[in-house]
């Protein structure tokens, strides 16, 4: 496959900016995309050009580290579909891509196609957990019993990786979805009912001190997201806040 | 309390439920316009208790404008700060593969409805200020409301204007009414059923207003 590649390239988080014409030959449509991208990078770099910086860990879709904007699609125009995850057969020979970093206030470029998202981290210390005492006497989990749909609801919830797809998709760059996965998968189970008030309350504060934009329901990160987290997480997340609120 | 209120999750909560209820002012509202085009006497009884029943005009009244100022404010207050949340937007951006036209341009829309307002405030509600607050109720001053509204939509102009910004309403309210119930929190229960409710609801209201419209213009001719 021979492809035309328009890719941001950055210095680094200080500089301006720009999209990059790239061509590149000989691709194998059952690589995946960011195979194709290490190819480019070994090809630029025989060129003793600078090699283009992008996010990856795992290749195999639950780290959640790779990300890209790939033709004005979060991970690409795949459904439920890392980028790590995309192969190339899903694009045409003589196809012109258009590859970004994934774009947010809250998620600044580093250099080149790397986002900082750690603003992600903050939230989730804010109160992504439960307090757990670990002195020896720790109760086993699995002895609290659970309800199934619970236990399945919170381990959708659960299957958020926080890759972040849902803020770039989302045209008001909100973290609603990843801020409710989170929130959600301790709604609905015992554990996290002890600190449900100052979690809710706590992860929309620093959300909303992140930078991030409010959800206004589109859905786009729903459609966008790889793991198929459901916008009604968004709603829970609403109500936990509204429901904590009020408790004071 | 007061930090709270600030809070996005908070704002959208008040703009679900600002939302919710101008929609049952608008099923009110196309109850009794309907009924002009079944029995011009009984719409006429019904718009004499609106207009000159205390608690309508002095407590639901305000409550209503104060909620459509509520909710276009709140509306433009979070499109300012949604739009920093990304200083820097995509070269390119398919936002048409994931989303509908409707949930990208509620401020379009919302503004729309707004300047329609205007419109019908111009038409209906400043022209009745005098005789409802002027001199008191005195019966022999009633006008007659359905000669009032059948010569307003005489104007084709007017009546292409209502037909538009219904149509815009119609769009408005296909993304608003089911996201209100998202906003507050009610999304994730019965969501199919309020789905298929709101979306109906969505487009049949705007149909009805219409309806009203174009009954009265060719009804007349």
């Amino acid at each position: 496959m021979k492809l035309f590649l328009k890719i941001w390239r950055q210095e680094n988080a200080q500089a301006k900016g720009q999209m990059v014409d790239y061509t590149i030959d000989g691709i194998d449509p059952n690589m995946s995309f960011l195979e194709m991208l290490d190819v480019l990078n070994e090809q630029l770099v025989a060129e003793n050009k600078e090699p283009i910086e992008f996010d990856h860990d795992c290749r195999e879709g639950i780290c959640g580290t790779c990300s890209l904007q790939i033709n004005g699609q979060p991970h690409g125009p795949d459904r439920l579909t890392t980028t790590c995850q995309l192969h190339m057969r899903k694009f045409k020979d003589g196809d012109t891509i258009y590859i970004e970093p994934f774009r947010a206030k809250a998620f600044p470029v580093v250099k080149d196609l790397v986002i900082d998202r750690s603003s992600f981290e903050r939230i989730q210390q804010a109160g992504g957990y439960v307090s757990v005492n670990t002195s020896g006497n720790t109760i086993d989990a699995n002895t609290i019993p659970v309800d199934k749909e619970s236990a399945d609801t919170a381990f959708d919830s659960a299957a958020c990786i926080g890759c972040g797809a849902c803020v770039a998709a989302c045209k008001n760059a909100s973290a609603a979805l990843f801020v409710g996965a989170k929130i959600s998968q301790f709604a609905n189970l015992p554990q996290g009912q002890v600190e449900a008030t100052q979690r809710a309350i706590n992860m929309v504060n620093q959300m909303d001190a992140e930078g991030f934009g409010s959800c206004t329901n589109t859905g786009a990160c729903e459609i966008e997201c790889p793991k198929g987290i459901k916008l009604t997480n968004i709603a829970t997340m609403n109500r936990e806040y509204i429901k904590a609120t009020t408790k004071g | 309390m007061g930090r709270y209120l600030n809070t996005t999750v908070a704002k959208k909560f008040a703009m679900g439920l600002s939302g919710l209820f101008l929609v049952s002012f608008l099923l009110m509202h196309v109850t009794v316009n309907f009924v002009s085009t079944v029995s011009p006497s009984v719409y006429n009884s019904l718009s004499e208790f609106m207009g000159y029943n205390f608690v309508v005009q002095l407590l639901l009244q305000p409550i209503l404008v104060i909620g459509v100022v509520f909710h276009f404010v709140m509306g433009m207050v979070l499109e300012v700060n949604n739009r920093k949340a990304r200083p820097i937007g995509y070269e390119k951006f398919d936002k048409s593969s994931n989303t509908t036209w409707m949930s990208r341009n509620m401020i379009i829309t919302g503004i729309v409805i707004l300047l329609f307002l205007g419109l019908h405030m111009y038409d209906f509600f400043f022209p009745e200020l005098a005789y409802k607050f002027g001199n008191g109720y005195d019966a022999a001053q009633v006008p007659d409301f359905y000669t009032g509204l059948v010569a307003k939509f005489q104007d084709p102009i007017r009546v292409g204007i209502y037909v538009l910004s219904f149509v815009f309403l119609m769009l408005h309210l296909l993304h608003g009414f089911y996201g209100s119930f998202q906003s507050i929190g009610w999304g994730d229960r019965n969501s199919r059923a309020l789905k298929g409710f709101a979306k109906w609801f969505s487009i049949l209201v705007p149909l009805l207003f219409i309806y009203i419209a174009l009954f009265h213009y060719f009804g007349s001719l």
